[in-house]
């Protein structure tokens, strides 16, 4: 177990280094920077600005002193919003985190739901309909979906607000303000759970039908259980266990952000910040984000490995 | 030869004598099977359709998509142009057909690389293993690692910034999509590769002292085909769809050069957005039908010809 | 007559596949007497155990389905009944044990929960009462440490072990019938020997029936008060066992008896019936057994011969016996 770990870390150290490298170069290589950009300033104001921030050196020094800072706990300072970038972070993900959690917490359901029912019924109608159903919700692009629904709910049938996460010059509190924010959750959220239904419907389906075909539902049937009994203690028990492995993998979408969606939406989420940022090309904070979400994504396989070894009796690392 | 085919008549069936090439039947038969899956017809013949409209159809069309008529700003459609027409009074509907024809070659173009490198990567990986595979697979770790959607918005930013000619933007876009695509089908593919070499016919060829390279392309790679086949189809959707991404927030193919991303932008005009949804809600449309056809057919090709994926 | 707990008569179940219709169970007679154990023999896929499902009610549709027939339970035919009537038959009624004990047993439930559910379910147990309940009856099954083996998940137990389980848990709500399904194939022989045991001792204590399905002539030897072989389907020939042991009068009947290895007479050469079990798809108006037979007659390629009583206790489907059959008459 404890080799394994050591084994695991030491790999996943090597990786996220060369995904520094690689992130920090291509950013470092990418034409243009949030001076010249700025149109207001003179060339030897933007001259003593370079020097200032250091974008005068080689690229090679520039990574070195990004990657001191960085074991330091520092990820640069955000030239846009003139704060440190993991103030920022701190301040726009738990807007993301709470669009995600919300939608993580209904895609599961309804998928499970819907995963569950589909694969007890299978090939019936109610079946065929769902898997049209899912390929749908898995063919919109995501961008799309959003304008539609803005479009319909909020400019014509203006039931919520088109976006933001509180309405402009709001200063309500307490339920008032609980209230408002659901409002417009409401859209963004039903964007996303719709966006990521199809694919976990569709796994848990395929694990319930699996699951239905074995010899112990068999024995439960025979036992005479109810039905409801056989397919949801027994049956749904074993399709879930795969599953738990999934946790991982969702873990930097929870955490990221969605680039699209928040942006669609003009949710202040990290997302909506990267795509702000990127326009005015704000290095720090963008290489911040990119590094984050690696990061996120190396721990969260990590985790699925673990949880998956967890939650199998049989399986021993 | 007569008593052959007078005895196919006697039989009164039209299926020819038991196949003597064991996998043109197989193949034949997989063919037969889906063609039984009514959906997955269904969805093959949507995507014939679309291609057909995109390619065929700006020839019927009296309009030019480039052509501007300033008398004709902004209508919304009508018996002259179905779909209506845009700020410069360019005629929606062709302009929807030719920005098919960018999104889908794209989206096929890109699905044709990435399958190529992917599976090539991938095989060779399987195949020899060792230090080969180690390098392989840690390149494919780290692409996989960084998020695509920012690389890819990078990679537009550069593409702006150095003002590459729209016309060739169309073509590093695809290489753009192909670059992300390839690691989790070369992970894929070498994961098949891995326990294909264990099965007994590969013994067999060690034995017979096959070449390397014979191996892996006569006896390995047909054997995953299948796979192939079914993982591409349903990558040319997710291809689509990153293009529309990517267009839409004008790092992918750029105007005047039209997709159906980039005619999604016209949403980005508040006015245009909320009085004129036929600007930017038929383009929409179009990828909407075109992968969720591409995604049924390609689920069916899966139920026919992947054996661990039953239904 | 009155004395049958289970009556099966003309039951057919069919599955219906992409290639054609199998008829699994056609048109198939059997009665179980109180207290008695009734031995099903053949090879596999003759429909044995699609039998045994149709009587508790598992066969799955909408491809799989009872198409005729009538199985009386004690004088209700289970066919009438509603899904729910039908459910509360199983695991009451009829207790069920199938071939494969590693796999029957829920991987994420401890074997205490597993046994306890019926219990809960149709005896409505309190939890309590069912968990006690259940560990006399790991002790009964001849398990010792019952409060530890409760509490321990199936991939912690032997093969052995996990079949007394499903013993443990087809008696648990004491049935009138037991289906046991191959109990013994998957185990080892000394095993074999315990579980027969265990089944034979719950018989004389309970006086319930056994319905045994095995390709094990020696299991037959051993448990069976009447045996009833089936052949694609159909049943070719029933009688009391020592009869038909001693008097086997379908060529196939003759031909698993003659296959079986016999202790002390070692032959050269080990007999098999030559042949295959014919594809259920391509079956055709015949007795499916002619092309492996014999005795093969021109009238057994194109006309399927009925069930014939032959004296005592013995019936035979057989076109070789049909003269004598009908002279009787």
């Amino acid at each position: 177990m404890s080799t394994y770990l050591v084994k695991r870390l030491t790999y996943m150290i090597i990786i996220l280094f060369a995904a520094s490298l690689l992130i920090f170069c291509l950013y470092a290589f990418t034409p243009g920077d949030f001076i010249s950009g700025n149109l207001k300033l003179s060339p030897e104001r933007k001259e003593e600005l370079r020097q200032i921030y250091g974008l005068n050196k080689p690229v090679l020094e520039r990574y070195a002193i990004w990657m001191k800072n960085a074991f330091h706990g520092n990820f640069g300072y955000s030239l846009a919003q003139q704060k440190p970038v993991l103030q920022l972070f701190n301040e726009y993900i738990w807007n993301s985190f709470l669009l995600a959690i919300v939608s993580t917490f209904f895609t599961w359901l309804i998928s499970v739901i819907i995963g569950v029912i589909a694969a007890y019924k299978q090939y019936s109608l109610f079946d065929s309909l769902i898997m049209v159903i899912i390929f749908a919700a898995m063919s919109i692009p995501s961008f799309f979906i959003g304008l539609l629904l803005i479009k319909g709910f909020a400019v014509d049938l203006k039931w919520l607000p088109p976006g933001g996460m509180t309405t402009t010059g709001s200063n309500a509190t307490g339920l008032a303000y609980v209230k408002e924010v659901i409002q417009h959750m409401a859209l963004p959220v039903m964007v996303m759970t719709l966006l990521s239904l199809g694919s976990l419907t569709r796994y848990f389906r395929s694990n319930m039908i699996d699951v239905i075909k074995q010899d112990y539902i068999r024995t439960a049937r025979a036992k005479g259980l109810k039905e409801r009994k056989v397919l949801f203690t027994h049956a749904l028990r074993n399709a879930l266990l795969p599953a738990i492995t999934l946790v991982g993998f969702e873990l930097p979408g929870l955490f990221g952000g969605s680039l699209i969606i928040e942006k669609i939406f003009n949710w202040p989420g990290i997302g909506q910040l990267y795509m702000s940022s990127f326009s005015s090309r704000d290095y720090p904070l963008l290489m911040g984000f990119t590094m984050f979400i690696a990061i996120l994504t190396v721990i969260g396989t990590l985790l699925s490995d673990l949880l998956y070894k967890l939650a199998d009796p049989r399986v021993k690392l | 030869m007569s008593a052959v085919s007078g005895n196919l008549a006697s039989g009164g069936a039209k299926t020819p004598v038991k196949a003597p090439v064991a996998k043109s039947s197989l193949w034949r038969q997989s063919i037969r099977r889906l063609m039984r899956n009514k959906l997955a017809v269904s969805g093959f013949v949507t995507v014939v359709f679309m291609i057909l409209l995109c390619f065929i159809g700006p020839l019927f069309s009296p309009y030019s998509g480039n052509h501007n008529n300033l008398a004709m700003m902004n209508k919304p459609p009508s018996a002259q142009h179905w779909l209506g027409t845009d700020k410069l009074g360019r005629d929606i509907l062709t302009r929807v057909m030719l920005a098919g024809r960018i999104s889908l070659t794209v989206g096929f173009a890109s699905m044709v690389l990435s399958v190529f490198i992917g599976s090539l990567l991938g095989a060779i990986a399987g195949y020899y293993r060792g230090v080969v595979d180690q390098i392989i697979m840690r390149i494919a770790d780290l692409l996989l690692t960084i998020p695509s959607l920012p690389l890819l918005f990078i990679a537009g930013a550069m593409l702006s910034a150095w003002k590459v000619p729209t016309d060739y933007r169309m073509y590093i876009v695809m290489l753009m999509l192909s670059v992300v695509g390839w690691p989790g089908l070369a992970r894929l593919v070498r994961g098949e590769m891995l326990s294909l070499r264990e099965r007994e016919y590969m013994q067999a060829t060690i034995v017979l002292g096959l070449r390397d390279r014979r191996k892996l392309f006569h006896h390995l790679l047909p054997n995953i085909t299948p796979l192939l086949i079914v993982i591409a189809t349903l990558n040319i959707g997710g291809s689509i769809l990153m293009e529309s991404v990517l267009s839409f927030f004008g790092l992918g193919v750029i105007q005047p050069t039209p997709t159906w991303g980039n005619m999604i932008d016209a949403a980005n005009n508040l006015i245009d957005f909320q009085e004129r949804p036929w600007l930017w809600v038929p383009p929409g449309l179009c990828i909407f039908i075109t992968v969720i056809a591409i995604n049924i057919f390609g689920d069916g090709l899966r139920d026919v010809l992947d054996p661990k994926h039953k239904r | 007559m009155a004395s049958h707990l289970l009556d099966i008569e003309h039951l057919s179940t069919y599955f219906y596949t992409e290639e054609g219709t199998v008829k699994a169970v056609d048109d198939v007679s059997l009665q179980v007497r109180k207290g008695e154990t009734v031995c099903i023999v053949g090879e596999s896929g003759c429909g044995k155990s699609i039998t045994a499902m149709s009587v508790m009610g598992l066969i799955q549709g909408p491809s799989g389905k009872v198409v005729s027939g009538k199985i009386d339970l004690e004088g209700t035919d289970l066919l009438k009944l509603n899904r729910n009537e039908r459910r509360v038959i199983r695991g009451k009624e009829i207790g069920m044990i199938f071939q494969e004990p590693m796999s029957s047993l829920n991987p994420v439930l401890t074997i205490g929960q597993q046994i306890m559910e019926p219990l809960i379910e149709h005896l409505r147990m309190s939890k309590k009462e069912a968990r006690k309940r259940a560990i006399e009856l790991i002790e009964q099954v001849g398990i010792s440490r019952a409060e530890q083996i409760a509490n321990s998940y199936p991939h912690e137990l032997s093969g052995g072990m996990l079949q007394r389980i499903m013993i443990a848990i087809a008696i648990s709500c004491e049935p009138k019938l037991l289906i046991a399904d191959e109990p013994t194939t998957a185990l080892d022989v000394t095993i074999q020997a315990q579980i027969l045991d265990i089944l034979r001792n719950f018989r004389e204590e309970t006086g319930m029936s056994i319905l045994l399905i095995t390709h094990d002539l020696g299991v037959v030897a051993e448990m069976a008060d009447y045996v009833i072989v089936m052949y694609s389907g159909k049943v070719v020939e029933e009688g009391e066992v020592t009869e038909l042991f001693a008097n086997p009068r379908h060529p196939y009947t003759q031909g698993l008896l003659k296959a079986k290895p016999i202790l002390n007479q070692r032959q050269d050469e080990l007999y098999s019936i030559p042949g295959q079990v014919p594809n259920p798809l391509d079956l055709t108006e015949s007795c499916y057994f002619h092309d492996r037979c014999e005795h093969c007659l021109e009238i057994c390629k194109v006309q399927a011969p009925e069930l014939q009583e032959l004296g005592t206790e013995q019936k035979v489907a057989c076109w070789l016996y049909e003269k004598e059959a009908t002279a009787r008459v």
